[in-house]
């Protein structure tokens, strides 16, 4: 049964009443609706066709946090092969919000990091919603400086409402953290490259996305702040996200035109979590084609042109 | 109502009155509501003489009493394209920005000077709280780089005072980008083996703790600051519960070894310049009194 969207409440209307016809069908087998039922889906392709032609920014929001929308897991699972989990900080505890470990990419051994946020309400639980503690950015600091040591290229996936505001998380220093991880994505002599697969959450996101290149899925968000988040602080109205998200730029389209992303990834009709393969197979490829534009890179290189890449940004603004 | 009221015309009239409000001679304590007479307070760096409550000090005051004789002049930051995303909520941000340097008499949130301090040539950056509550933006990004640059190029120290809510929202995925834009920033200091002392002052949250205001070579906060990533009443509605006395404060992070120290903003300047000086190799500072700096080389010539 699939998961609709506050705005494709019309499309599971149609998509329902076919499903209703056929069934009627199957119970009584003189009935023959396939026509109608044909005509339905026809009538339900062109409207998915023209819901998702053209998404607002708050629509894209929706879609990024869409609960079947593969999750970093699901992407690992499917991109990379003897994936060998790797835990803990070695200081406090290993985050579950953050899944991070050895794997072969292509047949060549990478470090792949990324924010899980889980596929029902126990996993969910258990990953945190994909919000990462201290523990998390410093599980990742670990593997990124195993990373360099062992020259590993370094692939990051972005999935995150935000690093997780608890007691706990502010007491074992989550600033500090996020800021160290930050700078130790800018300190890493290997090809590092991050997808922003879903949400891209303020500080948490840029604490893993202070890549070489950076690539969005074309209905993800990357944000400062949650469009409700902006919206209650600026209009005085958690509300008002609609505008909000208009506003805040967030978008993948609006991103490349600003130059803080590399790339947009193309997502099936309707979004990742119809065609969850061929979204996957999508960043599969685009993954291969980031690092082979890095392939060769000295160390010094790969800093300089990271720490050039952000020193850079913005400079031009929406007319870049 | 006197006669002036009643008869003379109201442009001139506001002029009279205007002279007799003692505005601003006065400012309440927030913390213990002890009157205090602006002179006072001012010399006392706008610390209350009565309960050692810490207020917003403007950049510019700051950098008066720190460097030696009052005396900075400041760097230049490279102007950035004003309003990048074309940002508008209940007002435009370009308006906003009107209403903050005319209420400040600041160009932007942060300020950059160098100068001496107990003799020790140093660069210094301070945030100001009250200038769009001391946000990140893309001005405020260059500016911490181009404090580092100067650094780097005379090999001087740089002193950060911290002050603000985050990043500038109105400057959307632009100002988080100065998140790796700064720490950019800090790793040119550490790469040239130049001190990065940063002073926490209230509030330092958000976007702006995670970055470039938590990786300083020492740790330094004014007392009872608010420091945190998530402010306290986010998290209370995240967590449902009350929140410990003293929470996100300098004093308890200082407990939980997020910070070196906490001083009082009188004493600030001399344990920097104790600091920086053993950092940087120098001489013990000398205390006291001290001559004006050009007269130190002319005696030192004769």
């Amino acid at each position: 049964m699939a998961t609709y969207l506050e705005f494709e409440k019309p499309l599971a209307e149609i998509e329902g009443k076919a499903e209703e016809l056929r069934a009627l069908a199957r119970a009584n087998e003189e009935m023959d609706v396939e026509k109608e039922a044909a005509a339905l889906d026809k009538k339900a392709a062109q409207l998915l066709k023209d819901l998702y032609k053209d998404l607002s920014p708050w629509r894209k929001t929706q879609v990024a946090r869409h609960p079947d929308r593969p999750h970093c897991k699901d992407y690992i699972e499917a991109l990379f092969t003897e994936y060998t989990p790797l835990a803990g900080d070695r200081n406090f505890a290993d985050d579950h919000a953050v899944m991070g470990g050895l794997a072969r990419f292509n047949d060549a051994p990478v470090m792949v990091i990324g924010h899980e946020k889980g596929h029902d309400t126990a996993s969910r639980i258990e990953r945190n919603f994909g919000m990462a503690r201290p523990e998390g950015y410093r599980k990742a600091i670990r593997l990124m400086d195993m990373a360099d040591r062992f020259r590993l290229p370094v692939i990051t996936l972005v999935d995150t409402p935000g690093a997780y505001p608890g007691k706990g998380a502010e007491e074992r220093g989550q600033a500090e953290a996020i800021a160290r991880s930050t700078e130790k994505c800018l300190q890493i002599g290997v090809p590092l490259v991050s997808v922003i697969i879903g949400e891209g959450g303020s500080g948490g996101a840029v604490a893993f996305a202070t890549a070489n290149r950076i690539a969005m899925l074309e209905h993800s968000v990357y944000s400062v702040i949650s469009p409700e988040g902006c919206a209650s602080i600026l209009w005085k109205d958690a509300e008002k996200m609609r505008e909000a998200a208009e506003a805040l730029r967030l978008t993948a389209q609006d991103l490349k035109k600003l130059a803080v992303i590399d790339r947009i990834i193309k997502e099936p009709l309707g979004g990742a979590q119809r065609d969850r393969a061929a979204a996957i197979a999508a960043v599969g490829s685009e993954i291969a084609l980031m690092l082979d534009e890095m392939k060769g890179k000295k160390p010094a290189e790969l800093i300089k042109d990271r720490r050039k890449k952000f020193l850079d940004m913005g400079s031009k603004g929406l007319a870049a | 109502m006197n006669w002036i009221s009643n008869y003379v015309k109201p442009k001139i009239n506001s002029l009279f009155s205007r002279r007799e409000m003692p505005e601003n001679l006065w400012t309440k304590c927030p913390e213990c509501g002890t009157m205090l007479f602006h002179r006072e307070l001012a010399e006392n760096l706008n610390v209350c003489t009565n309960c050692d409550h810490h207020m917003a000090i403007s950049p510019r005051a700051r950098f008066t009493a720190l460097f030696d004789g009052g005396i900075f002049s400041e760097i230049k930051v490279p102007e950035p394209i004003a309003d990048p995303l074309q940002f508008r909520d209940q007002k435009k941000y370009p308006d906003r920005m009107r209403a903050a340097q005319k209420s400040t008499g600041e160009k932007e949130a942060m300020l950059v000077a160098e100068g001496e301090m107990g003799r020790t040539p140093i660069i210094a950056a301070a945030q100001d709280f009250s200038f769009m509550g001391g946000s990140m933006g893309m001005y405020v990004g260059n500016a911490i780089v181009a404090a580092a640059e100067r650094a780097v190029k005379t090999k001087r120290p740089l002193i950060l005072f911290a002050a603000a809510g985050g990043a500038r929202m109105q400057e959307g995925i632009l100002s988080l980008m100065q998140m790796p834009r700064t720490t950019v920033a800090v790793q040119m200091l550490k790469e040239a083996h130049l001190p990065y002392i940063v002073v926490l002052t209230h509030p330092t949250t958000g976007g702006v703790t995670a970055s470039y205001a938590m990786l300083g070579d020492v740790q330094i906060s004014e007392p009872n600051a608010l420091i945190c990533f998530a402010g306290p009443r986010v998290i209370e509605q995240t967590i449902r519960e009350k929140l410990p006395e003293g929470f996100q404060r300098a004093e308890y992070l200082l407990d939980h070894g997020m910070l070196d120290r906490v001083t009082h903003r009188k004493k600030l300047r001399e344990e920097l310049v104790t600091i920086t000086r053993m950092l940087m190799g120098l001489t013990p500072a000398i205390a006291g009194d001290l001559p004006a700096p050009g007269k130190v080389e002319d005696l030192a010539k004769a």
